[in-house]
């Protein structure tokens, strides 16, 4: 089905129709939501690791509160299912188990099916707890950094380098602003692990208008090796690249910006008599039928008289 | 006795050693790409500096790596927007896998395509319309809509029409009618859009199908039997149709004389072609596969708490590849033929996944 509004079964509410739309397949598709799921037995590092890398990626991610038995190497279906569910297509699985201890599988859909999978170690890893210093707003666009020649020369390493990225770079901008470059991610490659450092961006004078970068290390701190790997195939992995011809992009009607750069917009509404408008009701201004006021006076002067009597 | 421009020269280089440079020195350039605020050091790593003092190094790593990436940023044409200083950041440069499929446009319907060939544009109706009766502007559809004939008390009894028939009735019944009508030619081209096939004219439920219709029902009823309709009796006063069904299609006797020879001559390149009709190494594969399919049903069957058993059974998660049908194609695989298609891409897929 092209569109939505081609479908078998049409959406019979407005908002049915809004959240397919959400779902749908796009020319400029959405920002990539990521899962993080617990396997079936986990260690503290692990659910902590789990637990920061949420935080990072807020608030494009969804964390499973509940243990999911399952192995992502052997079958991928479970996987597929909550990627349809949630419609998410990045996903990060953590478990630990004696053979694989502190097992992270990082992984990326297309279309709902499995497209990359890494299987990572955590070796060393040090909280965001463990650095006292001040630490940054969510959903601050990192910078990454790569460093490292397996980056470019190992064919494993250049996928798990792309599904960083994919996984990391936070919301698509047009603009950025100046002050807000405060998060930077640094990824190095060396012997087969891979060290992830995270630091807070401290602009300081320099001479010139292109201040001087200090950093000071707000972590997470991560050491990982990379275990198995399950890449796509070349023709698969070209095929989810594709890039559309860039349409006319669509025109929002309706919506303008005054002087003070609030958003505005107009709502049409038809003539109304402001007399007969539905406004709260209290029903001690309630206006009496004339015959509920006679029966009332009645009743005021019996009493009066049994009073007086 | 110190000058003017002394005085300054010496003031400028203290400020300037006071604030630290903004300068780094790399081997190779790294590669940034600013849309996505990336950058990607090819530089080997000092190992000494590393072993000496692991996280120090790092950080200073990343310390001239942003401030790469940030002198490349301050370049960039800035705007204000809202009492902040933005930059507009460049498109990105890195090739990153889409979420979904790219949205194929829907082929036109039937009559958009007539349309099209004989130029008919469309034209937007307005909204309301004047109605007569109320005097007003009323909505052409929906809610208070103009000229609503659902809303009428009295409904004349035509002349022809039989009198103790409901007007009332009749009306909701042809709506009822234009409704369904509508729903099919909707699906129908949803149908026809995705290739799907759907009953043709003759076969859809109608209130009062004409007798060709009945005819035709009747006949591929007839025909849709395992024996071809051959025993199957006839009504007492059927007569036996003749010229029912698609009429075959020939071409003329002497026609398009290039086509007849390019005919003619792809039958012969088809008779002469070497390869087999049968691709031994594909039969052979697919005779290895069903074996290994049966022996790890078989295993699975018998150990069923064994030790070694891996795992849930292998789905067609293992060879998801084998779903996409290109993805079936590898290198060296010649001539797919039309059958072999998905399980050899299975077949392929589980001898990756191994």
């Amino acid at each position: 089905m092209a569109t939505v509004m081609q479908r078998i079964v049409k959406p019979k509410t407005q908002a049915a129709k809004r959240a397919l739309e959400v779902r749908a397949p796009k020319l400029e598709e959405n920002d990539k939501v990521a899962m993080f799921i617990k396997g079936g037995h986990t260690s503290e590092t692990i659910t902590q690791v789990l637990k920061e890398l949420y935080l990072l990626k807020k608030p494009n991610a969804i964390s499973f509160k509940r243990k999911n038995i399952m192995r992502p190497f052997d079958d991928q279906s479970s996987i597929e299912f909550f990627s349809q569910k949630n419609d998410s297509s990045l996903f990060l699985f953590g478990s630990h188990s004696k053979k694989r201890p502190n097992n992270l599988v990082l992984g990326r859909l297309y279309d709902h099916h499995v497209l990359d999978m890494v299987e990572l170690g955590v070796v060393n890893f040090r909280s965001m707890q463990d650095f006292p210093t001040e630490k940054i707003a969510m959903g601050t666009k990192p910078c990454l950094v790569f460093e490292g020649e397996a980056f470019e020369q190992d064919h494993e390493h250049r996928r798990l380098k792309n599904m960083l990225i994919d996984f990391f770079r936070g919301v698509k901008a047009n603009n950025v602003r100046l002050q807000g470059l405060e998060h930077v991610l640094q990824f190095t490659a060396l012997d087969g692990k891979v060290m992830v450092r995270s630091y807070k961006v401290l602009l300081k004078k320099s001479g010139s208008r292109t201040p001087r970068v200090e950093l000071s290390e707000i972590g997470p701190a991560l050491d990982l090796e990379v275990r198995r790997t399950r890449l796509a195939s070349d023709d698969l992995y070209k095929k989810a690249c594709k890039k559309p011809k860039k349409g006319k992009p669509k025109k929002v009607k309706n919506v303008k910006t005054d002087v003070f750069g609030a958003k505005m917009g107009r709502v049409h509404m038809e003539r109304q008599d402001f007399s007969k408008l539905q406004t709260r009701k209290m029903k001690g201004l309630k206006r009496q039928a004339p015959g509920d006021t006679e029966t009332a006076k009645k009743a005021k002067t019996e009493s009066s008289e049994l009073a007086e009597s | 006795m110190a000058t003017v421009e002394d005085v300054l020269e010496s003031v400028t280089q203290k400020q300037a050693s006071k604030y630290k440079t903004i300068e780094v020195q790399k081997d190779i350039e790294p590669q940034l790409d600013l849309g996505n605020l990336l950058t990607v050091d090819q530089n080997p790593l000092e190992l000494k500096k590393f072993r000496a003092d692991k996280e120090a190094y790092l950080k200073s790593q990343a310390r001239d790596n942003t401030q790469l990436l940030f002198n490349a940023i301050w370049k960039l044409p800035t705007e204000r927007v809202e009492e902040a200083i933005c930059v507009k950041l460049p498109e990105t440069t890195t090739v990153l896998p889409r979420e979904k499929p790219i949205p194929k446009a829907k082929p036109p319907t039937r009559w958009e395509q007539y349309a099209l060939l004989k130029g008919i544009q469309k034209r937007k109706k307005g909204r309301m319309v004047w109605d007569e009766e109320s005097k007003e502007w009323r909505p052409r559809w929906g809610y208070k809509r103009a000229n609503d004939d659902t809303k009428d008390w009295v409904i004349e009894v035509p002349g022809n029409a039989d009198p103790n028939e409901d007007q009332f009735e009749k009306r909701m019944k042809a709506k009822k009618e234009r409704i369904a009508k509508n729903e099919l030619q909707r699906l129908r081209n949803i149908a026809r859009a995705t290739k799907s096939k759907v009953p043709g004219v003759g076969l859809t439920p109608t209130e009062k199908p004409s007798k060709e219709e009945v005819g035709l029902a009747l006949h591929l009823a007839k025909k849709s039997t395992a024996s071809l309709g051959k025993f199957t009796e006839k009504l007492p006063k059927e007569k036996e149709a003749k010229h029912v069904g698609k009429k075959r299609k020939f071409e003329p006797a002497i026609g398009d004389f290039k086509k007849e020879k390019e005919q003619q001559l792809n039958i012969i390149n088809v008779m002469e072609n070497k390869k087999p009709k049968l691709d031994i190494t594909k039969a052979v594969n697919r005779v290895i596969i069903q074996q290994d399919q049966d022996a790890s049903d078989e295993r699975r069957k018998r150990g069923g708490k064994v030790k070694n058993r891996r795992g849930p059974p292998r789905k067609k998660g293992a060879g998801g590849f084998g779903k996409k049908g290109k993805a079936g194609k590898g290198k060296g695989q010649k001539g797919m033929g039309g059958k072999g298609k998905g399980k050899m891409g299975k077949g392929k897929g589980k001898g990756k996944g191994r």
